[in-house]
């Protein structure tokens, strides 16, 4: 931490007069709500009594983690688990990667600014928004009129039948990450770029000159020197995945096969609040190695300032 | 200087120009398909996909039409001043293929309605072929025939929250006020409930004073943890990068159910305050971080002038922090005016933009023509809010996940 100019005098209480407001909201809606949710994932749809109540004689039955059994091993749960394990693996890097690609590619050209604003902007839309724009483009005409998607028409034009994007598992997962990509390679590109643009030229230059040739200076000296900023994008874009919801929701709805968690957590929010819960839980689980890593992260930095 | 050399630089340029050119083109059809469509009417949304604009409208049924009824009801249907095929309300009364089967079997002045070239004698196939003249004479009875057929009913519809058979503005147009109990037909339907009129309303009442709040609240907050010394100043700060990462749906039904029990469901200040305490961490990390690096020594000189803490918090570091402030101030409005669940949640009494495009999706999938406009209208501000400030944008984001 930056140390204090000592000589500035403040009186006992000064810093919580300017710390009250924040504490105060974030206490009461972030941590005691934090809380609440887990005790709540421990008891039945009522809120009132143990989730062991909901146990069924002769069917298995974890007691007061019933909430989790059925959160890890039903059907409908383990396929929300599969998808979002699928978008991790498959997703995550692909966006980086497209990410970093673009920040490669726009810096040799002179439209560098018009092409980084038209990467980017998906990420000033809502993604209900992007759910709809690509919807637009998964129509499907089962009639017997042109098709309207433009990638069904695509695909009728070369002489293919129509595909039901949608409705056709596994690939609607794909199609729905495709959504994904789109949304999110302008955030990575541009935390990208912009650690590539920080790196020290002569560094470049000295590989070039001991005549390592494009592919390697890229492979051998800029992956390296770049690699903390890949690290808190992939990190970044890991929670964003694992918080996925808006895009399955407006597009399929989680049907077909395209469950996800959030979605099935919303799902159940009303209905069966205790294992929305427990879902609830396991994702805020899942996202607690990222959380100590970047508090990791944060006091190295402090201590290097 | 080598002539060759230059060209050798400007042929190796052409791959990369390529690569980027094609992912940028990729990139925006999507969003251009949209927008293109939102001002095409509502029968060409249907029949023809949105790349076809420009291209001369080949109508479905055309051929069909040519081949069976030109001949005598001339190419534009108007040829036969008493079954004028123009006419909405001679089409009217066919809205079916067998009703126009069964029209066409009955002998006009004694003679068979059909007479050269007759129908096929399967009733199956004359009726596929009945039923794209049918589609043709629709097009023929509405304005979808005329030039490029490009309107902006859609807007129209979307802003009101039609959901007729028709379009809102032609409604108005024929009927006046009778057209539907729902529609006055003036400037006081934009305010219709389940329009996106007033959901432009409900997201700016929400998103405006969600940034602010969290503005003025972070701002404090990051003053202390810069220039204050305090117990657990450090502790507290790094559980604060923690509190950013978690996911808001495990506070949403403890939350709803304390918003229930003191009459705060469905509030515009309850959502501000949920937007406001889910910024906060992220806000006062990125204000702090700033704040902090401010150089020391314009502190210590306002503090030997004689300033207390308050005036160098509002007088120094506020002022000074403007950038920051800007780009926070950007992040948290776009993320607000995004933001569907929460709305979803605390506020679907009043929905925002988001939630109102949900309500309008129809599961039959008949008013796309509605939903591009209805996206378009969600993404306008936020654009111009993007477009405008980019620049603060994009350093909110660098600080927030890299500078730490």
């Amino acid at each position: 931490m930056a140390t204090m100019p000592a000589i500035m005098k403040q009186g006992k209480w000064t810093p919580w007069l300017y710390l009250l407001p924040a504490l105060l909201i974030m206490a009461v809606f972030i941590v005691f709500p934090t809380l609440n949710t887990i005790v709540l994932s421990f008891m039945d749809r009522t809120s009132t009594q143990s989730a062991a109540a909901d146990c069924v004689a002769g069917q298995p039955c974890w007691g007061a983690f019933e909430n989790y059994r059925y959160a890890l091993t039903d059907p409908e749960m383990t396929q929300a688990l599969s998808n979002n394990a699928l978008w991790l693996i498959l997703m995550v890097p692909a966006t980086v990667a497209a990410g970093l690609l673009f920040a490669l590619l726009a810096e040799r050209v002179r439209y560098e600014k018009l092409a980084k604003s038209i990467i980017f902007m998906p990420m000033a839309i809502s993604f209900i928004g992007a759910g709809v724009i690509w919807q637009f483009m998964y129509k499907i005409e089962t009639g017997e009129g042109p098709q309207t998607g433009l990638l069904n028409a695509i695909i009728v034009g070369l002489g293919g039948k129509p595909v039901a994007f949608m409705s056709t598992y596994p690939l609607n997962n794909f199609m729905l990450m495709i959504v994904g990509i789109w949304l999110w390679a302008g955030f990575c590109m541009t935390i990208l770029s912009a650690a590539l643009k920080g790196l020290p030229g002569e560094v470049i230059e000295a590989a070039q000159v001991d005549g390592a040739n494009g592919w390697q200076t890229f492979w051998k000296v800029m992956v390296p020197l770049i690699m903390p900023t890949i690290v808190v994008v992939t990190t970044t874009m890991i929670i964003n995945v694992l918080k996925i919801f808006d895009i399955v929701f407006v597009m399929t709805g989680g049907n077909y096969g395209t469950e996800v968690i959030a979605n099935r957590m919303f799902k159940l929010i009303v209905t069966d609040t205790g294992r929305s819960m427990a879902i609830a839980v396991i994702l805020i689980a899942l996202m607690i190695p990222i959380m100590i890593s970047n508090i990791r992260r944060f006091n190295k930095q402090e201590e290097e300032r | 200087m080598n002539p060759f050399r230059s060209l050798n630089r400007i042929f190796r340029a052409i791959p990369v120009n390529l690569a980027l050119i094609l992912m940028c083109a990729m990139w925006i059809i999507p969003t251009l398909g949209l927008f293109v469509s939102s001002f095409r009417d509502k029968e060409s949304v249907r029949t023809s996909g949105w790349w076809t604009v420009l291209s001369p409208r080949a109508v479905v049924g055309q051929t069909e039409y040519s081949t069976y009824c030109a001949s005598c009801h001339g190419p534009n249907g108007n040829a036969l001043p008493n079954v004028d095929l123009s006419d909405p309300a001679v089409v009217a009364q066919y809205t079916r293929d067998y009703q126009l089967l069964a029209m066409l079997n009955q002998p006009v002045n004694g003679e068979s309605h059909l007479k050269d070239p007759t129908l096929p004698s399967n009733p199956n196939e004359s009726l596929a072929i009945l039923g794209n003249v049918l589609n043709y004479m629709q097009s023929l009875s509405t304005s979808a025939n005329r030039g490029l057929g490009l309107t902006l009913s859609n807007y129209a519809d979307a802003l009101v929250g039609y959901k007729g058979t028709n379009t809102y503005l032609d409604d108005c147009a024929t009927s006046g006020a009778e057209a539907s109990i729902k529609f006055k037909c003036n400037a006081s339907d934009l305010l219709n409930p389940e329009g996106m009129g007033a959901a432009l309303i409900n997201s700016i009442l929400v998103t405006v004073p969600s940034t602010l709040l969290v503005i003025a609240i972070a701002a404090f907050a990051a003053y202390a943890f810069a220039w204050l010394d305090f117990r657990g100043r450090q502790w507290m700060f790094a559980l604060l990068v923690g509190l950013q990462i978690v996911p808001l749906q495990m506070t949403l039904v403890p939350i709803s159910r304390i918003y229930a029990q003191i009459g705060m469901q469905n509030t515009f200040i309850g959502i501000w305050l949920f937007h406001t305490g889910f910024g906060l961490p992220y806000a006062i990390y990125l204000l702090r971080n700033f704040i902090g690096s401010l150089p020391r020594e314009i502190f210590e000189s306002a503090y030997l002038d004689g300033a207390n803490h308050w005036r160098a918090f509002r007088n120094l570091a506020l002022p000074l922090a403007m950038p920051a402030i800007a780009s926070l101030g950007i992040f948290q409005f776009l993320w607000v005016w995004n933001d569907f669940l929460v709305a979803k949640i605390f506020l679907s009494a009043h929905p925002v933009l988001t939630v109102q495009i949900t309500n309008l999706i129809d599961p039959r999938g008949s008013n796309w023509h509605i939903l591009t406009g209805a996206a378009f209208l969600s993404f306008i501000i936020p654009m111009i809010v993007f477009f405008a400030f980019q620049k603060y944008f994009v350093r909110g984001m660098l600080a927030g996940s890299v500078k730490g």
